[in-house]
């Protein structure tokens, strides 16, 4: 009997270990590899970048992911000199994860990597990058600790304070409202690098912070406490920089509430239309500033969003976007400099950073985009507004 | 009024760690032992009913129902498998294993359900003549506004409350259960049949898991693999704040802890809410360490 027992516990320790440490993603749409696949690899360069693909960010790090395969299999299908072969780690949000993933990249012969797609992850994954001197330009990890000290990592997005006082100069410029109430989770460098800066800027340009709540824990459900504060000090605006999970529990909540405020988010509220089951109702009228828009008109938008409707099923959001940019920007980079894949990691991020401090970039996410020596980003914010359903351009 | 809005929301924020704790405490008061597995059953039960109204187009009393019999079997089949085995083990062991068991049901989850969180339909509304649709009534004039899911959670926890309370006292098997919990080998010797007797708690702890989900995620909307883990810890502790084992005793620490919480964010710090929730706890704890409504009852059950 006890034999018995301990086979079964054995087993189920070995399933849920098997839970623990699995990297494919569990989504049926995903590709599972790289679809040129091995005979490439000795030509190609090996970019790796780790991100969550499992757990409650899965859908960032999934989109980033897809969206830079789809610029890897762009670029590949091209037949020129330069090819590339992409490989994605899970990390789930995690920055010890992040770390054995980063490392699991190296021992694969990464040599350029794209660091890690969430911001707490890729503080701890850019620290490596910068001992390892393998260049890394991240899609979306946006706090300024990532960038800060290491010449050799790079931003697609913009950093959260840049987020913060970006979204008060624009309830400022289009006088949304003179007195607002944040929101913001306290655990969270990303959620409050973007809420020191924009009460910052919010009191430079006299607009009144009226309620200053925050919530800690990742599964904190009730906001009944931050929604009436809010209420009963008459926001007109509550300013949100959080991810989405947390924001469409605070909608559903101040509906119930019956408190029917302004609603302005940043790029973490990215994702909310395409929770399943989300009444998009309730997100009628959310703000955000982000710097891609699927809707826009021009060609290489219009063309990114029906292929990836086509491989994935659905609108990309920013983060594709980002990873889109992120191996075009290497791409563009990899050109000017002239490298081959058989050079040197340490080669190739000389070259790189040479070349991403000097050079400019267009992309789906901005035109015109350059890079400072700090590795921080340049380019200008959209405003977005959800209508029936859908992101609409606000200018 | 503010006041008034704060005890309303901490309420139903109790009321749901309430009917958690009571299968925490169920499950304690007889088999003594802290079944962490139980937040996990309750997002399985959120889970199931999401799915059968979701994606199989049932009616939702029937997802609730369909919750309750998949919880229920699921709940023997961990005891069968996991906890049985251990029973002369010592507690730690099978604590250890609880806590394993917690994990195993959130990575099999994640791998059956993927990590997108899922938005729960609330089933408590009324729709108007005029299409709108309500989730909750006002009281003065509109001043003050309580959900229907609140309104049902607690109702739902007075009646579970006492089924339970006349179940333990005056059925046979409710009896046995009693019996159990106080010596497990004398009531074997009095012949009472000891397996049996904890499957069918657990059996009764998972139903109550499972309608203790959908409260749960009716209350508040999101669903995914983790779910049931923080609400799952709460309602622990309200059920030693109240006196673990006592089934009065989770209620009543439910909604203390509901409230208590609630008037933390509100009046001391959003920051600070749970470092002032636990701090209670303790000094509970401290000065009464069987807890609020451990000492009068005796039976632990």
């Amino acid at each position: 009997m006890k034999r018995i027992v301990a086979l079964i516990l054995a087993l189920m320790m070995v399933l849920s270990l098997a839970a623990c440490g699995t990297t494919q993603p569990t989504e049926p749409t995903e590709p599972t590899e790289p679809s040129d696949a091995p005979e490439a690899s000795a030509t190609a360069f090996k970019i790796g970048g780790t991100g969550p693909l499992t757990g409650g960010a899965a859908i960032y790090g999934n989109a980033a992911k897809n969206g830079a395969q789809i610029a890897v299999d762009e670029i590949n299908a091209l037949g020129g000199d330069i090819q590339f072969e992409l490989r994605y780690e899970d990390d789930v949000h995690d920055a010890e994860k992040a770390v054995n993933a980063y490392n699991t990249l190296k021992d694969w012969g990464m040599q350029i990597s794209l660091g890690s797609v969430t911001t707490k992850p890729c503080e701890a994954t850019s620290v490596e990058n910068y001992a390892d001197r393998i260049f890394a330009l991240t899609p979306s990890a946006s706090s300024p600790a990532v960038v800060a000290n290491k010449d050799n990592v790079f931003q697609m997005c913009f950093t959260d304070p840049n987020q913060g006082s970006a979204s008060a100069q624009y309830i400022a410029d289009k006088g949304l409202a003179t007195k607002v109430a944040v929101i913001w989770k306290n655990d969270d460098v990303y959620s409050k690098g973007i809420h020191d800066k924009f009460c910052e800027k919010a009191a430079e340009l006299g607009i009144e912070v009226v309620s200053d709540t925050t919530f800690a824990d990742g599964n904190d459900t009730d906001f009944s406490v931050q929604i009436s504060d809010a209420q009963s000090n008459g926001a007109e605006l509550v300013f949100l920089p959080i991810y989405y999970q947390p924001a469409s529990l605070i909608f559903a909540q101040a509906s119930t509430a019956g408190y029917a405020p302004k609603w302005f988010g940043v790029d973490g509220m990215d994702g909310i239309l395409t929770m399943k089951g989300f009444d998009t109702a309730l997100a009628e009228g959310v703000m955000l500033l982000t710097p891609f828009n699927a809707d826009a008109e021009d060609e290489r938008t219009a063309a990114f969003v029906a292929k990836y409707q086509e491989q994935f099923g659905e609108i990309p959001n920013q983060f594709a976007a980002d990873g889109y940019d992120c191996i075009y920007a290497i791409y563009q980079a990899i050109q000017n400099a002239g490298l081959t894949a058989d050079m040197s990691n340490e080669d190739i991020c000389a070259a790189l950073i040479e070349q991403f401090t000097t050079m400019t970039f267009d992309g789906l996410t901005g035109t015109g985009v350059t890079w400072n020596a700090t590795g921080e980003v340049s380019k200008s914010p959209k405003g977005m507004v959800i209508e029936n359903g859908a992101y609409v351009g606000l200018d | 009024m503010a006041l008034l809005g704060y005890i309303i929301n901490g309420i139903s924020l109790g009321s749901v760690y309430a009917i958690i704790a009571l299968g925490y405490t169920m499950v304690y008061g007889i088999a003594k032992m802290l079944n962490f597995a139980h937040g996990d059953v309750i997002m399985v039960g959120g889970y199931i009913c999401f799915y059968a109204v979701f994606s199989f187009e049932l009616p939702w009393p029937v997802g609730v129902l369909l919750a309750v019999i998949v919880c229920t079997v699921l709940g023997i089949v961990i005891e069968r498998l996991a906890y049985k085995p251990l029973r002369a083990a010592p507690s730690l062991a099978v604590l250890i294993t609880a806590i394993g068991m917690s994990y195993f049901l959130q990575n099999a989850a994640l791998l059956l359900f993927s990590s997108n969180p899922k938005v729960f339909p609330n089933f408590f509304t009324v729709t108007r003549a005029d299409g709108t649709v309500k989730n909750g009534f006002e009281l003065f004039g509109g001043q003050l506004k309580v959900a229907y899911v609140t309104v049902i959670t607690i109702v739902c926890c007075l009646v579970i409350m006492l089924a339970l309370m006349l179940f333990t006292s005056k059925t046979k098997t409710g009896k046995a259960m009693r019996a159990c919990s106080e010596d497990k080998g004398a009531a074997q010797l009095m012949g009472i049949n000891v397996n049996a007797t904890i499957s069918t708690t657990f059996a009764i702890g998972s139903a109550l898991a499972a309608i203790a989900g959908v409260l749960l995620c009716s209350a508040y909307p999101m669903l995914m693999p983790t779910t049931g883990s923080m609400p799952g810890i709460k309602a622990f502790t309200a059920a030693v704040f109240g006196g673990i084992g006592s089934i009065p005793g989770a209620f009543l620490g439910g909604l203390l802890l509901g409230v208590v919480e609630i008037f933390a964010k509100a009046y001391i710090s959003t920051q600070m809410s749970d470092a002032v929730v636990f701090a209670i706890l303790i000094i509970v704890l401290l000065v009464k360490p069987a807890g609020l409504l451990g000492k009068q009852i005796r039976e632990k059950v």
